[in-house]
């Protein structure tokens, strides 16, 4: 009786077929919900991460989609690029506000996280953190240091969560460099 | 089939669930989310329905199948069964109450590893009924919500003056106390959950040894 084995597991094989497929379509029913949930997020956030911004529009640069941020006049303030990126656990998803020229970040905000609780988590954390980001110039990479941040490109990590550190600052600047490149083709 | 094996009966479990084998103070299981999202009455709540959801799904689901299970393979059905039904929950909490699945992040997933899951699919599902599987998960998540909204009460009282703070905004303690109080800052933190979940546990302790005392 050699496929004994498998004829054990046919209970296991048929349960991961089904569930597999009722996963997939509780996903796409419930997706588009889910997007516009944390596109509302994004939005709610953005006065707080470009100062000045009384309004942020959706446009499209270089293929992706980024927040223009202008004032109450109209004028043109910053920007709020949405980016995302592989952490420790699953995938962070970050809001990256910077001033008009995109030469400078003026704030960071973790729109969705999964890290490790009480350990990578602190990314989320504002004083911990994310405070840190703002003013760093955004167009030279960011860089992850242990101690306290010397030069004006240090992002310090949190204790024990290195992983996790360091991966919104390759989120950070994988995202800022793309976007600078993409909106100086296009001259927005 | 004739030689079903038999256990408490539908009612038994319900109330057992609740308090004789209260899955927190009694089996002491579950105690990942009972210190983790408890600082909150949104959290428990949130957390409370999520492992309902799950568990009574679980339960009629493996008890559905129950003669189907082989022995050295159950354990991985009942995981494969949970997890699905744990990322249906997730997906739910994402969609409609977007700012506590946030609030929680990972600790809904977690609940794939929530042993009183997985042990109400060993104990009871895996052996009984549709009916009685379903009135056990119904008492133990029962249990459950009653005494993670209980460790939530005061950690949330004590610690921001407030209960259900976040939904309904109600105030338990004013916003300016009398100068005596300030709020306790550590219950909001790790330590406040353990501390409460210990007193609460050593208090029913008591209380149980105590009734046997003057039963026997």
């Amino acid at each position: 009786m050699k496929n004994n084995d498998l004829l054990d597991a046919w209970l296991v094989l048929v349960l991961a077929a089904v569930f597999g497929a009722a996963l997939a379509g509780v996903y796409i029913a419930l997706t588009p919900r889910i997007l516009q949930n944390q596109r509302g997020d994004a939005e709610k956030q953005i006065p707080a991460l470009v100062p000045g911004a009384a309004r942020a529009e959706k446009t499209d640069v270089g293929g992706e989609t980024v927040y223009r941020a202008t004032d109450a006049a109209g004028a043109l303030v910053g920007w709020a690029v949405p980016a995302r990126g592989q952490g420790y656990a699953d995938v962070i998803q970050v809001l990256i506000g910077v001033d008009a020229a995109a030469d400078r970040i003026t704030g960071l905000y973790v729109l969705d996280q999964k890290e490790t609780p009480g350990l990578g988590d602190f990314i989320k954390d504002g004083e911990k953190y994310l405070n840190q980001f703002a003013g760093k110039p955004a167009g030279v990479p960011l860089t992850v240091v242990k101690k306290d941040a010397s030069a004006a490109n240090e992002i310090r990590a949190v204790t024990g969560a290195t992983v996790s550190s360091r991966s919104v600052v390759e989120i950070v600047n994988a995202a800022l460099e793309r976007f600078r490149r993409h909106r100086a083709a296009a001259g927005a | 089939m004739s030689s079903e094996p038999t256990g408490p009966g539908p009612l038994d479990r319900f109330t057992g669930g609740i308090l004789r084998e209260n899955p927190i103070f009694r089996q002491i299981l579950g105690i990942c989310p009972s210190l983790a999202v408890t600082n909150t009455m949104e959290g428990a709540v949130t957390m409370a329905g999520a492992v309902l959801f799950v568990l009574v799904c679980s339960n009629v689901m493996i008890s559905l199948i129950r003669h189907l299970l082989k022995p050295h393979l159950r354990i991985l059905v009942f995981t494969l069964v949970i997890a699905a039904f744990v990322t249906v929950a997730d997906r739910i909490l994402a969609a409609f109450l977007y700012d506590m699945s946030k609030q929680l992040g990972p600790y809904i997933p977690l609940i794939i590893v929530n042993c009183i899951i997985i042990a109400r699919c060993e104990i009871c599902a895996a052996k009984q009924g549709v009916w009685t599987a379903v009135t056990d998960a119904v008492g133990q998540s029962l249990g459950f919500a009653l005494s993670i909204a209980a460790i939530a009460s005061i950690r949330e009282i004590l610690g921001f003056g407030t209960w259900f703070g976040q939904w309904f905004g109600w105030r338990v303690i004013p916003v300016a106390p009398p100068a005596v109080w300030s709020p306790w800052v550590v219950m909001i933190l790790p330590p406040g959950a353990f501390v409460t979940l210990g007193l609460l546990m050593g208090a029913i302790n008591h209380l149980v040894a105590r009734s046997r005392k003057a039963a026997a």
